[in-house]
């Protein structure tokens, strides 16, 4: 009975249980009389290091259905002319359609796109790309990063920030030194070194259903069934590095700033996690 | 292009033209400073099988940059517009039917996300198309020494420590879209965005203006 109604009206099938969870919540907490905010919570996150043995690093992370791998490979290469100092790294997001049936084979969909997009913003505050130079205007590491999504069930942005910084933990560059006399680059292969993680970014992505419910960690229904999407990428020392609403119904300034401070504690919650199975990886080597 | 101190904001010049294209449905150039960009509208059409929606429109946005393919920046570009544009218009008024905005940038020197938005609402007018409100952007960029500047230019923008985009909607003024780049704190977003507001009033009336101005001609 009740699968026939969810699949009949989906919206007044959630909206039956948004509401009455919040009357719930409104009951017990006197503060917030408007406002109803339901957080399905989090769910279980489950990260595995070091799964792509050819790639330089990978990880693999699982946001409870959602599933997302990512590899990388690093090439040397000489630096762009704008920036001589300094290597870079190339983010491509994935969707391919093993891992839903709204996704066609073919050339990357808007989504796919704007996902890549959004990484390629946010990389540049997780690692420092001086890191990567080996000499100076010469030669420099380009770290190409593939995240591949194999099962979509929502919420790709915050899998795939987590899947690239527990994959950037991971990866060890081997050793280049220039030699004098001939001036090319040797690389050494046994001694490896890993790449230091300038700052831990997590995202935080929230849906608004209905122009005042929040839910935290959307699965795909309730992203095709809510009217905006809002994602918060915060650092350890609580700055901003992205506040991403592609549009959508409008969202209060105090609805905003309960997001931020769900994603600050988002952010404790995961590097803790990433942190315990990095070093439980570094361990079993 | 200038300082923000105490809230009093100071934008570039800007200038709009309407009806400019004879093909479109609706069309609109907007310029502010020295970025340009031109918007077309088509429709409502009919729409292809594979993308009909049963109830509403579908919305397609196509942002063309000057020289060369759209790449993924433009992609990015397009699902903030066309979710924007989603949101203030109508689209239930016209179900099993398409609308196309199609942005062409005729020039760039910073801010270009909030002028494609201007250009945007512009054209959705200008095509006569149901919106519930309109909608303008508005760029800030922080300064390396932590000063908010409104409407940046391409050479303030690659200086700043961090540049942010809102849509503000003209009913509540609130926030329809938000893009940033680079960090900043949570009380620089929230003077970001109080500026914005205030910013995005004299667009608006700016709006009015030219609406006013065209209409009163051709009568």
């Amino acid at each position: 009975m009740a699968a026939g109604f969810k699949t009949a009206e989906p919206l007044e099938y959630h909206r039956s249980f948004l509401v009455n969870k919040s009357d719930r919540i409104q009951n017990h907490n006197t503060e917030h009389r408007e406002v109803s905010v339901t957080y399905i919570g989090f769910l279980i996150l489950f990260p595995c290091l070091g799964s792509i043995s050819t790639a330089n690093g990978s990880a693999l992370v699982k946001l409870g259905n959602t599933t997302i791998i990512c590899g990388i490979k690093a090439e040397l290469t000489n630096p762009t002319v704008e920036a001589p100092g300094k290597g870079y790294i190339v983010p491509n997001v994935d969707l391919p359609p093993l891992c839903s049936s709204r996704f066609r084979p073919g050339p990357p969909g808007e989504q796919a796109q704007a996902a890549s997009q959004f990484i390629a913003d946010v990389i540049e505050r997780l690692i420092k790309t001086e890191d990567l130079c080996i000499d100076r205007g010469k030669l420099c590491w380009v770290l190409y990063c593939d995240l591949m999504c194999l099962d979509y069930d929502g919420n790709i942005l915050d899998a795939c920030v987590i899947a690239l910084l527990a994959a950037l933990k991971n990866t060890r560059l081997p050793e280049v030194t220039i030699n004098k006399e001939t001036s090319a680059p040797e690389v050494n292969l046994e001694k490896r070194r890993e790449l230091q993680i300038h700052k831990h970014l997590v995202s935080a992505s929230f849906c608004i259903f209905d122009d005042s419910i929040l839910i935290a960690d959307p699965t795909a229904e309730e992203e095709t069934l809510s009217t905006a999407n809002l994602t918060v990428v915060t650092d350890e020392d609580d700055r901003l590095c992205s506040v991403h609403k592609p549009g959508g119904t409008s969202l209060s300034g105090e609805r905003l700033q309960e997001c931020i401070s769900r994603a600050t504690t988002r952010q404790r919650e995961i590097q803790k996690l990433i942190d315990k199975v990095a070093h439980s990886v570094k361990k079993a080597q | 292009m200038e300082v923000c101190g105490s809230l009093t904001v100071s934008l570039r010049e800007f200038g709009c033209e309407q009806s400019l294209l004879s093909r479109t449905d609706g069309s609109a150039s907007f310029v502010q400073g020295d970025t340009s960009v031109m918007a077309g509208v088509y429709g409502p059409a009919e729409v292809k099988v594979s993308k009909e929606i049963y109830d509403r429109a579908t919305l397609e946005v196509l942002v063309q940059p000057k020289v060369g393919l759209p790449s993924v920046r433009e992609r990015s570009q397009e699902q903030c517009v066309r979710e924007t544009c989603e949101a203030s218009l109508l689209l239930t008024l016209h179900p099993r039917s398409s609308l196309t905005l199609i942005l062409q940038v005729l020039h760039d020197d910073g801010s270009l996300l909030s002028c494609c938005l201007n250009a945007a609402c512009m054209a959705l007018m200008d095509a006569g198309l149901p919106m519930s409100c309109l909608f303008c952007g508005v760029t800030c960029a922080i300064s390396t020494d932590g000063q908010i500047i409104t409407d940046p230019t391409a050479a303030q923008e690659k200086e700043s420590r961090a540049l942010m985009t809102f849509a503000i909607d003209s009913a509540k003024r609130s926030v329809l879209m938000s893009s940033t780049k680079g960090s900043f704190s949570v009380h620089e977003l929230q003077q970001c965005i109080a500026v914005s507001q205030k910013a995005s009033e004299k667009i608006f009336q700016f709006y009015r203006d030219s609406v006013k101005r065209r209409y009163s001609k051709s009568l």
